[in-house]
């Protein structure tokens, strides 16, 4: 706690320096803390422990209310994305034409629950709330890219494609992500 | 920037276009663009560029056109041809046929004197789908900020706040709060800083309309924000705004950055002594956020709880300053008024339900989209004129207006005039503007589990009705739609509907009941059919065990 | 300020307009149960059993928050309100693990005393047996999740009155959790000074003193307004040692 107030972040990892530019934009000022915390998961991917200790000193907030925020908000994700992501539309359009049969679907194919990763670490299951292309219901993204009037036999499709394709480990996440989650599932 | 520099901008964009043989215009909004529209955009530029047609004609990028089931559209101006399912092959077509040689192509073309465009009535979204959301000047050249220079060079703030109230106009988010007096309050109080925030947080799932305005007309909403401001006195605006809405938040931008360089934001805003910023601050979602103390607490960098009410934030607000919250569409509606005066608007719609709404129309219907129709238009209007009723085979059943705050509507309440206070009556809300349609296929229970799982994962946990309470209603609802409840369970859960929507803090926890109680009122049979008999029954040797 | 003159359950009463109809009750000798109020800590109407009825209002009020308005015609405790008691208790039974016969806080906790005094029998609605954990990492005191109630009164006198701010909420809705630090154990939390504030004001047996037996903890909250004032106005008034504040 006696370290000065804005120190470059020990590990001389260069994204830090790009997270304070967002926080200079914002004069370090504390209630800039969920836009920073938006530029710290663009820059990181994830907001890891560290990353929300040096938010938390840059902008002078007490860790648990960092903590607090960066935990209400969905956006906001504490472990690593897979290598693809599939975000549902979960809306009231995609709901009555079944959105929820894709969901089953993708689920019981990629072995984890909605707002997590497989095991492989290759898929990350998320759910929206409205994309706002309720004409093409039901639909979902799929890697920034809209599946529209799907059904499950297409959208597994897609995926089978993604893990047909080249199994190779995660950008430099894999094992940052294994020891992350470890620790996850110790916590409880 | 004076007055007069302004209208030469729209004097110069207005020749410019005039000087065009056409203006082919595709729609950039989400749903267009999911279905393929960057490639009839790309398709449409080569094709004018093949047929050596540059400089005599311009491929323009809009805001939603409506028909949203229906796309790529492309519309050619000025004769507003609208094409509807454009691809790369059609829209190859359309560069050849059309707009080279003047004939229409009517393998494509939308018949616009259908009830789907001539039973709208638009305000808000008059310039979507005809101006590039990009360029400032497209958009004073209709007009654009012409409302603001009235008010800062004609008007005191007094003034502005009459006309809006005079105009009848009422919240868009949902509550129908009237306008006029909240900016009247925050322009009474007292402080030496004050705020205007546009809420832009539309988390109703099934809602897109402030999506389309912020993509489609982000100018129009900022300007509605200055006029705000100048009515209550406040030089800082924010936009509260979804982070799921990566291109709304990137036209912000741009947009912001547009009219400060015109200053038309800045300081001494058209040369008046009138002072107004606006920043962007982006939600994470929640959509306890759309309730406007959590929507505050958001902004200051916070948890997403709300606060008890009073005091209301139009007296202590941001900062515990004086504050008005306005939704976009609320905004929108603020430059037509000023410029066309309040007894035009507050002709249109009902006595109290004055001007339009804009709804998303989806679910099971011919014509899915968003529309915009004034109020008090009866129910059956929208969903048989305009939406061309249910597709072939299906039977309506019920539309659902407001969400997970919201309720169904059956068929018998078709003839319904779409205001906020017949809605009320039926035990709807009018909400943000979402509207789906519900055909036989939709087991009502379902839908009473579909609408809890959303409030209760929604629920920020603060109060012990919203956060415990939605938990055991979706509990119960879930245990009901699998055929395993008694009828004690239903009487609980009525029990617990009621005690959740009288004791909750906040907006989210008062409606989250509401859609249970609705297909209660209306479809009490879907629930009543598949209860288990109780143990009470049972045991006076009651009915025999019902099918699942 | 100004003086307000208003009913209270048939009573004719009088208070400033800037007290709280909670405490202007509570003067005349009107008690509402509450449960996230303490006084000396912001009021947040989190837990929703104080709220009134007022007459020509549709809407409940919670009296830690309601202010008094002239001629107010306000009921605390009709069948209504008292069935809404009863069931926001039932809530609170259900969501956490309370096991009375073996608390350090039973025949003192504040859930226990109120489900005593709203006549609760039987909590009709499923137990939701949550999976929650024991931090007893802390050298002096122990947090129990199983037993909170997420009044958040630790998580406000921890940032209002002694500084600290160790304690915060963390994730929503029913996964709602009390965190230290950036949800580490609570012996690892260097903000923490030990104080025990947070300890005194938990109404359950959440948290408490470490080695504390069976029905052993009581609390001591009334120091909370005692610091609170002598802070603000310099003047040391009130019970500090009172036991069992009500």
């Amino acid at each position: 706690m006696d370290k000065p107030e804005r120190s470059p972040h020990p590990s001389g990892d260069n994204r830090f320096k790009l997270l304070d530019r967002t926080i200079t934009r914002h004069h370090g000022a504390g209630n800039a803390l969920i836009e920073v915390l938006h530029s710290a998961q663009e820059i990181f991917g994830f907001l890891a422990d560290d990353v929300l200790l040096y938010v938390a000193q840059a902008l002078k907030r007490p860790q648990s209310q960092v903590y607090g925020v960066a935990t209400f908000y969905n956006f906001f994700r504490l472990k690593p994305a897979g290598k693809h992501t599939v975000v549902v539309c979960t809306g009231t359009a995609c709901y009555v034409k079944g959105a929820s049969e894709l969901q089953h679907a993708l689920e019981k194919r990629c072995g984890c629950k909605f707002g997590e990763t497989s095991k492989d670490g290759e898929v990350s299951l998320m759910q929206a709330r409205c994309i706002g292309s309720c004409g093409l219901a039901p639909v979902a993204v799929l890697d920034e890219e809209v599946g529209a009037k799907l059904t499950a036999a297409k959208l597994l499709e897609r995926v089978e494609a993604w893990l047909g394709g080249g199994k190779g480990a995660a950008v430099g996440g894999a094992s940052a992500q294994e020891t992350r989650e470890t620790r996850e599932e110790a916590a409880p | 920037m004076t007055v007069e520099e302004l209208g030469e901008i729209g004097d110069k964009e207005r020749a410019r276009q005039a000087k065009l043989e056409k203006r082919v215009l595709w729609c950039s909004a989400a749903g267009c663009v999911s279905c393929g529209g960057h490639k009839t955009r790309d398709a449409l530029k080569k094709a004018v560029k093949q047929a050596g047609l540059e400089g005599k004609t311009e491929v323009v990028g809009t805001g939603c056109m409506g028909l949203c089931g229906r796309g790529p559209l492309v519309k050619v101006a000025p004769d507003e041809t609208l094409y509807a399912n454009v691809d790369e092959a059609a829209a190859t077509r359309i560069v050849a046929e059309h707009v080279a040689q003047g004939a229409v192509v009517e393998d494509f073309r939308v018949d616009t004197t259908a009830p789907f465009f001539t039973a709208q009535k638009k305000i808000v979204l008059e310039d979507c789908g005809r101006i590039d959301a990009m360029r400032v000047e497209e958009y004073v050249a209709v007009g654009g900020y012409s409302a603001l220079a009235r008010a800062v060079c004609e008007l005191t703030p007094e003034e502005v706040v009459e006309e809006i109230r005079k105009a009848g106009l009422r919240g868009r988010g949902g509550a129908g709060y009237p306008t006029g007096l909240k900016w009247a309050i925050a322009q009474k109080a007292r402080a030496a800083q004050k705020y205007v925030v546009c809420n832009a947080d539309e988390g109703d799932p099934g809602a897109f309309m402030d999506r389309s305005v912020l993509e489609g007309d982000p100018h129009r909403v900022l300007e509605g924000m200055a006029i705000a401001g100048y009515a209550i006195g406040a030089s800082q605006g924010y936009i509260y705004v979804r982070a799921e809405y990566p291109l709304a938040i990137e036209r912000l931008r741009l947009a912001i950055k547009q009219a400060e360089k015109l200053g038309l934001l800045g300081t001494r805003i058209l040369d008046s002594g009138f002072d107004f910023r606006i920043d962007l601050r982006m939600g994470a979602g929640a959509f306890v956020c759309g309730e406007e103390t959590a929507l505050l607490r958001s902004i200051e960098g916070r948890r997403g709880r709300p606060r008890p009410r009073p005091p209301y934030p139009s007296e202590a607000g941001l900062y515990g300053l004086p504050t008005v919250i306005n939704n976009v569409e609320t905004l929108a509606n603020v430059a037509p008024i000023l410029t066309r005066g309040a007894a035009w608007f507050s002709s249109i719609g009902t006595a109290k339900s004055a001007g339009t709404k804009v709804f998303a129309l989806a679910g099971k219907i011919r014509n899915t989209g968003l529309i915009e129709v004034p109020m008090g238009i009866p129910l059956r209007t929208i969903i048989y004129d305009i939406g061309g009723g249910p597709p072939e085979g299906a039977e309506f059943k019920a539309a659902q207006t407001g969400g997970p705050s919201g309720g169904c509507i059956p068929s018998q309440h078709l003839d319904l005039p779409v205001d906020y206070e017949s809605l009320a009556t039926v035990g709807s809300i009018m909400g943000s503007g979402g509207l789906i349609v519900m055909d036989s296929t939709s087991d009502m229970v379902d839908v009473a589990k579909f609408f809890m799982e959303f409030s209760m994962e929604e629920s920020c946990g603060k109060c012990v009705p919203c956060r415990v309470g939605t938990k055991h209603l979706h509990t119960l609802l879930e245990k009901l739609a699998a055929g395993e409840g008694t009828a004690e369970d239903l009487a609980l859960l009525e029990e617990m509907c009621v005690m959740v929507k009288e004791t909750s803090l906040c907006g989210l926890g008062q409606a989250a009941p509401n859609p249970v109680l609705s297909t209660l009122r209306f479809f009490r049979g879907e629930y009543e059919r598949r209860l288990q008999p109780s143990e009470h029954f049972q045991a006076g040797g009651g009915p025999e065990r019902a099918g699942s | 300020m100004a003086i307000v003159t208003l009913t209270i359950d048939g009573l004719a009463v009088s208070g400033r307009d800037d007290e709280t109809l909670l405490s202007i009750a509570r003067q005349h000798g009107v008690e509402i149960p509450t449960l996230c109020h303490l006084d000396g800590l912001t009021d947040v109407g989190a837990c929703r059993l104080c709220l009134l009825e007022v007459e020509g209002s549709t809407r409940l009020l919670p009296a830690c928050t309601a202010k008094p308005v002239e001629g107010m015609v306000v009921h605390t405790s009709t069948p209504k309100l008292q069935r809404y008691r009863r069931m926001i208790i039932e809530m609170l039974a259900s969501e956490g693990n309370h096991h009375c016969a073996v608390c350090v806080s039973h025949e003192h906790c504040e859930l226990q005393r109120l489900a005593g005094s709203v006549g609760l029998q039987s909590v009709r609605v499923p137990y939701l047996y949550p999976d929650k954990k024991l931090d007893a990492t802390h050298p002096l005191f122990v947090m129990d999740h199983n037993r909170c109630v997420l009044c958040t009164r630790c998580v406000r006198v921890c940032h209002e009155v002694e500084g600290a701010h160790t304690w915060d909420v963390g994730f929503r809705g029913i996964k709602s959790e009390i965190v230290a630090g950036l949800r580490v154990p609570w012996g690892d939390v260097e903000s923490c000074t030990s104080c025990g504030k947070c300890v005194s004001v938990c109404p359950t047996g959440a948290l408490f003193a470490k080695g504390a037996t069976v029905a052993a903890m009581e609390k001591r909250t009334a120091f909370v307004k005692y610091l609170v004032t002598a802070r603000r106005s310099k003047e040391w008034v009130g019970d500090i040692l009172e036991e069992g504040d009500e």
